[in-house]
């Protein structure tokens, strides 16, 4: 087998609102080879990018063990943690909101740079910045230009740089190219793709986007409301998806080809509150297989293939 | 060559006749050319899909269509007629009346575009009385109505917009929009904010609308998936431009176009994984300095000299499949991506 460079262990995030608890992660465990990419699939609020951020502990954890690289992280102090951030990154949805709009390029990576210590002395920086830059295609002429004046595609190409400059071994993608036009998409799903073969990196990609994750990711966990409904290998998630809520998902992915027909799985109802969660199987009111069973417990997942995890409280016999 | 010519069509059966839109934002140190030159011709009962990038133009061509360019743009246009009256010479108060009645849209962000100081039903009972003339009292009876028709419990009529979810919102918004029963339905990007689930669900229910009344509609999205869902006819726009223009076979199974070829491969396969992706190089045009010849030959694999001097010449293919592409002067000029089965149109 192996070697793990990431193992999650009963995560759980809680949120208190004035309404109750909100279960934002709720015992969610997984692992991730080393040089392999983590697909983290669902819709808003089912707390995949919760998720990508408390493994960095960029929010707390309310409980769980998360070990990199056999590390125990929960256990290390402040310090200790911004130390370890350097191997963990995190390349972040929104371009436009997640760079300092007074940096220009230059500033925003050498600074990142000079305060981790990761190159010292002037020449050092620089050489760095530069090489940085033509790692993910960004032309030297812009070394001194600010987000503002660059376009989306651009801008995300600095959050991967300014990434990339810890020279970490993990990356956590969140939606990294959601906000982008597809014929930039594309480029920036190739760059990642070769930064993961040149650098050996690992990945979580977190999306929302079914096509994407399907060319980028070794395995995908199915999130729905705070919990992994299913997870499995890439291509046997698409031709083998069990859970009722993967099936929808799939069905609902609108395929960009001339068809006579397009069997569709259309979900009535709306997510449920992730506030205080009934201890019920959560998609239940909108499943069309949903029966009493169902509403009795949580389903726990169950491994049906090798590597083949399913959630749902009607496996056998649907 | 061949000379641009469309096929004329009895007036009675043209829902919405868009001619030579053009678009400028004159600011103080440039001029934005938005829009250059747009013809869209909709059929009764047809749906025709507005495809593209951020910054082609679509969301401007839609808004030019209701005359709502905000300043400082200039709309030129040489003809715009919908359901048969000349939008161009109406008067303010015209427009009013017109927008809504016979050509009514749906924006993108469903968050936004409703008023969060008015229940949803009042929201939806306004529209109906600034267009008939009825009492309070029915024009709720009436919006209640319209919320069960795109599937909201008429008992909701009375909750303000953040009681609802973004794609019960979005659902609001379509009954405003359908509330006066309106013959032409624009959709700008109707579905974005929305996640796929519930876009299925949106989608779906439009669909059923569009074909229950015999609206034509215009659907603005990115999404080529989308436009094959629910698209009778596609354009392809680009730097303010429809680069190609057909039926929704001509367009995907024969296409003409490298920019569409480029937009097509640039989505991941979801039949096979293992593809690479191949990106269109580069950027889209600063819509303020649009080179002299095809605004896509700096990032086009084909491009001749010929495309960087002068501007594409609108072609026919077939009756009804339009390119605007330099590279065609060539008769034996193909792109990469192969057509696929059946005939032509």
């Amino acid at each position: 087998m192996a070697e793990n460079i990431l193992e999650v262990r009963n995560l759980k995030k809680y949120f208190k609102t004035p309404r109750g608890m909100l279960h934002a992660v709720d015992d969610v465990s997984f692992t991730i080879e080393k040089g392999h990419t983590l697909g983290i699939v669902g819709e808003s609020g089912c707390g995949k990018t919760t998720t990508g951020r408390c493994i960095l502990r960029l929010v707390e954890p309310t409980s769980g063990e998360i070990f990199f690289e056999g590390k125990d992280i929960m256990k290390l102090n402040r310090s200790e943690m911004k130390h370890l951030r350097k191997d963990m990154q995190i390349i972040f949805q929104d371009p436009f909101s997640s760079l300092d709009p007074r940096y220009t390029i230059n500033q925003t990576l050498s600074e990142t740079l000079r305060i981790n210590k990761i190159r010292s002395g002037k020449k050092a920086i620089e050489d760095r910045v530069l090489e940085l830059m033509e790692t993910v295609g960004l032309a030297e002429r812009l070394i001194n230009t600010y987000p503002h004046e660059l376009d989306g595609g651009r801008r995300q190409r600095i959050g991967i740089a300014r990434a990339l400059a810890m020279e970490p071994k993990f990356i956590v993608c969140d939606e990294p190219v959601s906000a982008l036009d597809v014929s930039i998409q594309a480029q920036i799903l190739n760059l990642l793709e070769d930064l993961q073969e040149k650098l050996g990196l690992s990945y979580i990609f977190i999306t929302h986007d079914l096509a994407v994750v399907n060319h980028f990711a070794d395995e995908i966990a199915v999130m729905y409301l705070g919990q992994i409904v299913e997870k499995a290998p890439t291509a046997e998630l698409f031709e083998n998806p069990l859970h009722p809520y993967t099936q929808a998902l799939l069905s609902a992915i609108p395929i960009p080809e001339v068809l006579d027909e397009r069997p569709q799985t259309i979900l009535s109802g709306e997510i449920s509150s992730p506030i205080e969660p009934k201890d019920e199987c959560r998609f239940s009111k909108r499943c069309r297989f949903s029966g009493d069973r169902c509403k009795e417990c949580g389903p726990k997942l169950v491994e049906v293939k090798p590597g083949h995890f399913v959630a749902c409280g009607r496996l056998g016999e649907l | 060559m061949e000379e641009k010519k469309k096929n004329e069509m009895p007036q009675d059966e043209i829902a919405l006749e868009l001619k030579n839109l053009r678009v400028k934002f004159v600011l103080e140190q440039e001029t934005v050319h938005a829009v250059n030159g747009i013809d869209i011709t909709l059929k009764k009962g047809h749906t025709l899909g507005l495809a593209g990038e951020t910054g082609a133009g679509k969301t401007t061509t839609a808004l030019s269509l209701l005359r709502l360019v905000p300043h400082p743009g200039k709309v030129e246009c040489d003809k715009l007629e919908v359901a048969g009256k000349d939008v161009l010479s109406m008067s303010a108060k015209e427009l009013q009346k017109f927008r809504g009645s016979d050509l009514a849209m749906i924006f993108q962000d469903p968050m936004t575009s409703l008023n969060p100081v008015f229940t949803v039903g009042q929201q939806i009972a306004d529209t109906i009385m600034l267009h008939n003339p009825t009492t309070k009292e029915d024009a709720f009876k009436q919006a209640e109505k319209m919320l069960e028709l795109v599937g909201i419990p008429a008992a909701r009529a009375v909750e303000y917009p953040h009681q609802f979810s973004g794609g019960m919102k979005q659902r609001v918004v379509i009954a405003i929009a359908l509330a006066c029963n309106p013959g032409v339905l624009i959709a700008d990007e109707p579905t974005t904010a929305l996640d796929v689930t519930i876009q299925a669900q949106v989608l779906a229910m439009m669909k059923k609308l569009r074909d229950e009344r015999g609206m034509s509609m215009i659907m603005i999205t990115h999404d080529l998936g989308i436009i094959a869902d629910v698209c009778d006819e596609v354009a392809i726009m680009y730097a303010g431009r429809i680069v190609e223009y057909g039926t929704l076979r001509d367009v995907f199974n024969h296409t003409k176009h490298p920019y569409t070829e480029g937009l097509f491969n640039s989505l991941p396969n979801i039949r096979n994984r293992d593809e690479r992706l191949k990106p269109i190089p580069g950027l889209m045009p600063d819509p303020s300095k649009l080179p002299k010849g095809c605004a896509f030959a700096p990032r086009c694999q084909y491009a001749t000299e010929a495309c960087r001097n002068k501007k594409p010449q609108e072609r026919m293919v077939s009756d009804t499949h339009m390119v605007a592409c330099t590279a065609y002067d060539d008769p034996a000029f193909r792109i990469n991506r192969p057509e696929k089965g059946g005939n032509n149109g």
